[in-house]
């Protein structure tokens, strides 16, 4: 297989063409942030979380959708990087209403996981005047919008990995919000098939499970991944009969 | 013309208290009233919520008594759901519920209250806190620290150690009690009801010494209101709820929490945001002040006041003395500190009984059900008094509307009743003693209220005193 050289905060590693930084910066023991890449799922490049410096390039550039190129010189973490980074959390807890206290993914929530990690204890921004609803129409499932990130990584589960495309994204801006099927409420979308692979692949506490309550998000975010590797091998096998 | 004393507490962020005392053109004490911040945009904060955030939401808008809304909150899910919680989370909640007592009282009366009334009303302001009391009642702060530090431990082992333990969910409860932490308790357990049974033994010698306060704090005949076990016993979580008069007689029957509003009505008062309830069965319809036959009073006295007996020896023992010492129905509100001293009694029993039960912790632990009332209706005592949560549910279980009503709204009219008889004893004219406005302030803190103010560890709320003209000119300014 073509493979590139290239050197991640200094560990040199060899990593093949096709490859985006994100998944070489892993192989190579380096964790980069990021909110709205989970691997099986298409990168969309939308948080602006994974944003890394490479050497002679004058901007940053997002890590989940960069791919690999020889020789490159990449930093994952410098001074500017974690401002950059901090202030996008700020922004994301700012559009939202984030009350960790009585959330159903506390102590499981990525977002949460972030904010202690680059030391983000409090937000500058104003948060917005008006609460959304939780959409609670759906038998098994909640979505709360106030909680939104709007990483879109249930859009993609759903239309992906499970092929109902139920879920879709609608509104500008801050207006901006998740919508099932045309804009129903989720209990009344006829594509939903209730699989969970949305609620499980949210990064958040913005989907859940109905009648949970603080801090009983289970962690499941890679069954969407886990399920991708499985068919992949499956339709190797499909090839090698 | 009439002058305005302000004594004006530094706002923190609970919501904060304002005392003003209206005194004639005599310098006598005309009108007294009592001001409080309540939960402002509370209802709009929570509609459009799941019910099952309701008991962590709760919690957060009251730093002092966060584990009161999450057991009361869960009781009014409970109510949604229309269901009973398991006997096991049942037992747990009440453990966190007597745990919360205990600390809670053991903070109030030790911490707070004691250093007024064992180193006297008028000792030196600067040692007339917890530290003054560790040097001239090493014994008596000791003990206190120690009671409460078990009532924040039994607090730990069941909600895990937390701020805001939002551990008590609709239907049941999240999690079983540590078993480590229940063998540390239970060897802990002997010495604190041994502190309880020895605080209570020194009650007798504080009222002797106080006289005037104990006939000036609140002394007059009001109902009073709580929760009773349905066999009559002191109860702080399941149970009816029950109104007596002054002379202890029962107003009326016993009622399940659904139907308070058959038997509360609440007026509101421009000048605060706390609403004033009222007991709406007494003659003469809404009152218009606090001397009014509705007024009444929950906490510690009335609590005590309502039941029939403790249910544990040594709190009957002391319940014994107590009335033996005051009458059937003590009225002054100073005897708020002997009843919380009964209870602490009762909790430490209590908390024995449950950590020495074999069956603790087994079983199921929550009840699961969808929604199945439009509306529930959560009662619990807080350390400071009756709690209700009250929530309207559309039929996906999203909050349409809440209401609360807290303690220290309960005890509203008590208190500034209880604020007008201070002043009128002990304020003549604008020239106000220190002594005076720590007695108006200790007045209040016999309620316990929950102010910012009265969390004050180091004893003394901050308070401003303003005395001032009707044309709003200064004439005297006390602060400290
Ligand atoms: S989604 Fe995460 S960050 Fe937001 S409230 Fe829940 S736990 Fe906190
Ligand atoms: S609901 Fe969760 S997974 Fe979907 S866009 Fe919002 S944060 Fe992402
Ligand atoms: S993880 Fe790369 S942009 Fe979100």
């Amino acid at each position: 297989m073509a493979g590139v050289n290239l050197k991640i905060d200094g560990v040199e590693i060899e990593a093949p063409v096709g490859e985006n930084l994100m998944q070489a910066a892993t192989r190579a023991g380096v964790r980069v942030p990021g909110l709205c890449q989970l691997d099986g799922l298409s990168v969309v490049g939308a948080c602006r979380l994974c944003m890394v410096e490479i050497a002679g390039t004058p901007r940053p550039r997002p890590a989940c959708a960069t791919p690999v190129g020889e020789s490159m010189d990449v930093h994952t973490d410098t001074p500017r990087l974690r401002e950059h980074r901090r202030v996008l959390l700020e922004m994301l807890f700012a559009e939202g209403q984030h009350i960790c206290a009585a959330c159903v993914a506390s102590g499981a929530c990525e977002l949460q996981n972030l904010a202690a990690e680059l030391g983000v204890d409090h937000v500058n921004f104003t948060p917005p005047p008006t609460r959304l609803e939780m959409d609670l129409s759906h038998p098994r499932f909640g979505y709360d919008p106030s909680r939104c990130v709007l990483c879109t990584r249930c859009v993609r589960a759903c239309a992906e990995v499970e092929g109902a495309f139920t879920w879709g994204v609608a509104g500008r801006g801050r207006e901006t919000h998740l919508v099932a099927d045309l804009g129903v409420p989720w209990g009344e979308a006829e594509s939903c098939t209730s699989c969970g692979k949305c609620v499980s692949a949210c990064p958040v506490g913005a989907l859940f499970e109905k009648g949970t309550s603080v801090g009983e998000r289970r962690v499941t975010r890679a069954l969407v991944s886990t399920l991708t590797a499985r068919r992949d091998r499956e339709s190797h096998r499909e090839v090698l009969k | 013309m009439p002058r305005t004393l302000l004594i004006d507490p530094v706002t923190r962020i609970e919501g904060h208290a304002k005392i003003t005392v209206r005194l004639d053109d005599a310098g006598a004490v005309q009108d007294t009233r009592f001001h409080v911040t309540e939960f402002r945009g509370f209802e709009a904060f929570c509609r459009g919520r799941s019910v099952y955030e309701m008991p962590a939401l709760t919690a957060r808008t009251c730093g002092i008594c966060p584990v009161s809304h999450v057991l009361t909150g869960a009781k009014a899910g409970d109510a949604v759901l229309g269901v009973e919680p398991p006997p096991a989370a049942r037992a747990l909640r009440r453990m966190m519920n007597l745990g919360q007592i205990l600390q809670s009282h053991s903070l109030s009366f030790f911490h707070l209250s004691a250093p007024d009334l064992l180193l006297g009303f008028d000792s030196a302001p600067g040692a007339r806190n917890v530290f003054g009391l560790i040097d001239a009642e090493p014994e008596i702060a000791r003990r206190g620290i120690r009671m409460r530090r078990f009532g924040q431990e039994v607090i730990a082992a069941l909600g895990g150690r937390k701020i805001h333990p939002a551990w008590a969910v609709p239907g049941g409860v999240l999690g079983n009690i540590d078993p480590e932490a229940v063998e540390r308790l239970r060897a802990e357990h002997e010495t604190i009801v041994h502190d309880a049974k020895w605080a209570w033994a020194r009650y007798g010698e504080l009222v002797d010494a106080h006289p005037a306060e104990v006939a000036a704090f609140g002394d007059f005949p009001s109902l009073f209101f709580g929760i009773v076990s349905p066999d009559g016993a002191w109860e702080h979580h399941d149970g009816l709820l029950r109104f007596i008069d002054a002379e202890g007689n029962r107003v009326g029957e016993d009622f399940p929490a659904e139907r308070y509003a058959e038997f509360i009505g609440e007026v509101a008062d421009a000048d605060t945001y706390l609403k004033s309830p009222y007991h709406l069965g007494a003659q003469g319809g809404a009152p218009v002040g606090p001397q009014a036959p509705g007024t009444y009073r929950v906490g510690p006295l009335a609590r005590v006041n309502l039941a029939e007996r403790m249910g544990t020896p040594l709190a009957d023992a002391a319940l014994a003395d107590f009335r033996g010492e005051f009458g059937r129905v003590p009225l002054g509100s100073f005897h708020y500190h002997g009843a919380r001293l009964i209870e602490i009694l009762a909790c430490a029993e209590q908390l024995g009984e449950l950590l020495n039960d074999p069956e603790l912790g087994s079983g199921p632990l929550r009840a699961e059900a969808g929604i199945n009332r439009l509306r529930g209706v959560g009662v619990s005592e807080a350390p400071r008094g009756t709690l209700f949560h009250d929530y309207r549910v559309d039929e996906d279980g999203r909050i349409t509307g809440v209401r609360m009503i807290i303690a220290t709204g309960h005890n509203n009219l008590a208190m500034n009743r209880t604020i007008g008889q201070i002043a009128e004893a002990f304020v003549k004219g604008p020239d106000v003693a220190e002594g005076a406005l720590n007695r108006i302030e200790a007045g209040i803190r016999a309620y316990d209220p929950c102010l910012s103010c009265s969390t004050h560890a180091v004893g003394q709320m901050p308070l401003v005193l303003r005395v001032e003209a009707a044309d709003g000119t200064l004439l005297r300014e006390l602060a400290r």
